[in-house]
Order: structure tokens, then C-alpha cells, then sequence
């Protein structure tokens, strides 16, 4: 028997799943929370689209579940450096919240139940990237994870698809939420390690 | 899976030393929001998230965020009026010329 078993290649490099730069792989679901867990009642749940011109698009929770639903499977990527492969949802499309809204704004602020906030171009929300989440792997989206509804925005680091969403407010001029108004990058693109603020 | 909870204002000693000389464990803060004044101690620091959001006991409201980069920090203190510090007694004679 030689020095150096032929056993010892590693796993083929084709197999590894493709991460983008400075994260590792986590199989489990970590729960980041900036505050305490809203809990918000399906009777009372509201999503609000504010146009820059004032006027407002709204849903209740029945309006939402009666939209085409689509089931996205993505990856997604936390700042704090895990990501998670892979991960499926059921949801309805930003694309079809939009349809119906007259807008010339090129950006939005979405702000959730319990007052967080976090800033996005418009144009990132559109074209089958984005969706507000109800389901997660099958079942209602837990509270600690969101629920019952969650922006997800996989493209972006994953403090970008706030928990607890209650709507966008529409802009012309780019206004920074939470996270990016202490350090955090403004746009947040994971495969360009855009972490902090200059990266 | 578990309820988030956090941990206690003592915890912001050792980051905020990293920014400040002073002891803030013995330091009082007042909330910007509802103006509750208590120990910087007493505030409830959320630390599993991107930065450490520090919130008033009594409203919740963030009074202290920290965030760490890796060659940078960021310190928002918005939600805090103001910090009371304790000092050395200031002396009552005229120092030395």
C-alpha cells in the first residue's frame, strides 16, 4: 500500500455547490433577528404598495392567497456568511403586485411589522426575481423566520428579503433602510461581496 | 426552532471598548423615544443579526446599533438622548500653572 491512498481525491470539484465568495455552506435554517419577533394576526395582515404619487395598492391575506402563486427554489445567501441551498417557497410574484401600479419611481422601500426597513431598486423587484412569501419547504412560514409573510429576494443578501413584510413604499429618490444606514452596502450583490458600505 | 431572545446591555462593554475608553456598563442612557433613563446594562441587545441593535427595555425602541466590518465599525446612537457618564470628581483648587 503506497504513502498516498488513491482513495484520497477529495470530492470531485464538479460537485461542489457553486458559493459565492466568503460564504459557507449551512444545511439548517439560522434565525437573525434585529429585535422581537412580531406576531401578527392573519385578520389584520395588510400588504401596501404606496406609489410615489400617493396613491396605495392594498391586500388583505385572503386577496393575497386568491393571486397566481408561484413556487420559487433558490439559494440564498446571509451576510453573516451562510448559505443554504436549494431552499423552497411558495409565494406570489412582486411582478404581479406591480402590474397594476402606475409608477415612474426607480426605487423602493420595503418596511415590515416591527419597523424594520431595507431599501431596493425597483427594477430588482421585477422580472421573476422577487416574490412575498408565505410557505416555506411545505408548511406556513414561522414567525421566527418571517411569517406569516417575508420578502425574498434570493439575488441579493438575504437581509434584502425583510421578515415580516407589510409593504413598499415607492421612490424616486434612493432611501437606505436598517442595515444600510449602519455600514451595510446599499445594494448588497452577493457574488460581488458587496458586504459593507464601499465594497 | 426557538423564540429570539437577547441578551443583556453588559455585553456591549467589551464591543464598545473597541470605539470608547469609558466603562459603559456603569454608564445611564436616556431612550430618544419614550425617555426612559436606566443602566446601559439594562438595555436588550439583539446580537444574532448583521450588527448588535441594543433597544430600550420599556419601548423597544433601538437605541444603540453596532456594526463591525473587518477593518471598520459604525455606531449609531440615534435612539439614545444622551449617555451619563461617571467622571473623576473635577478639582475644586486651581491646578498647577
Amino acid at each position: 500500500m503506497g504513502i498516498v491512498s488513491p482513495g484520497f481525491q477529495g470530492r470531485p470539484r464538479t460537485q461542489e455547490p457553486a458559493l459565492p465568495p466568503g460564504q459557507y455552506l449551512t444545511e439548517d435554517f439560522p434565525v437573525l433577528s434585529a429585535g422581537p419577533t412580531p406576531r401578527v394576526s392573519l385578520d389584520t395582515w395588510e400588504f401596501v404598495i404606496s406609489a410615489e404619487n400617493g396613491s396605495e395598492h392594498r391586500w388583505s391575506w385572503q386577496e393575497l392567497m386568491a393571486l397566481p402563486q408561484e413556487t420559487p427554489m433558490v439559494d440564498i445567501h446571509c451576510v453573516t456568511r451562510w448559505s443554504k441551498l436549494g431552499t423552497n417557497w411558495q409565494g406570489v410574484s412582486l411582478d404581479t403586485l406591480l402590474a397594476d401600479v402606475d409608477t415612474g419611481a426607480h426605487f423602493a422601500l420595503a418596511h415590515s411589522y416591527g419597523g424594520y426597513t431595507t431599501n431596493l431598486p425597483l427594477d430588482d423587484l421585477r422580472g421573476g426575481r422577487a416574490w412575498v412569501v408565505h410557505t416555506f419547504d411545505g408548511a406556513p412560514l414561522p414567525a421566527e423566520h418571517g411569517g406569516p409573510a417575508r420578502l425574498l429576494v434570493p439575488h441579493l443578501y438575504f437581509w434584502k428579503s425583510a421578515k415580516w413584510v407589510r409593504g413598499l413604499r415607492l421612490k424616486t429618490m434612493d432611501e437606505p433602510g436598517f442595515w444600510e444606514t449602519a455600514g451595510y452596502h446599499d445594494y448588497g450583490d452577493p457574488w460581488r461581496e458587496q458586504r459593507y458600505q464601499g465594497d | 426552532m426557538t423564540e429570539m431572545s437577547y441578551l443583556d446591555g453588559n455585553m456591549l462593554d467589551g464591543p464598545m471598548r473597541e470605539l470608547f475608553t469609558v466603562d459603559l456598563s456603569s454608564a445611564m442612557g436616556r431612550c430618544e423615544n419614550c425617555g426612559t433613563t436606566g443602566s446601559m446594562a439594562s438595555l436588550h441587545v439583539y446580537s444574532n443579526a448583521p450588527g448588535l441593535v441594543a433597544r430600550c427595555p420599556s419601548c423597544e425602541e433601538v437605541m444603540v446599533r453596532l456594526v463591525r466590518g473587518p477593518d471598520r465599525a459604525w455606531l449609531d446612537m440615534r435612539g439614545t438622548t444622551y449617555l451619563q457618564v461617571p467622571m473623576p470628581m473635577e478639582q475644586t483648587f486651581p491646578g498647577p500653572l
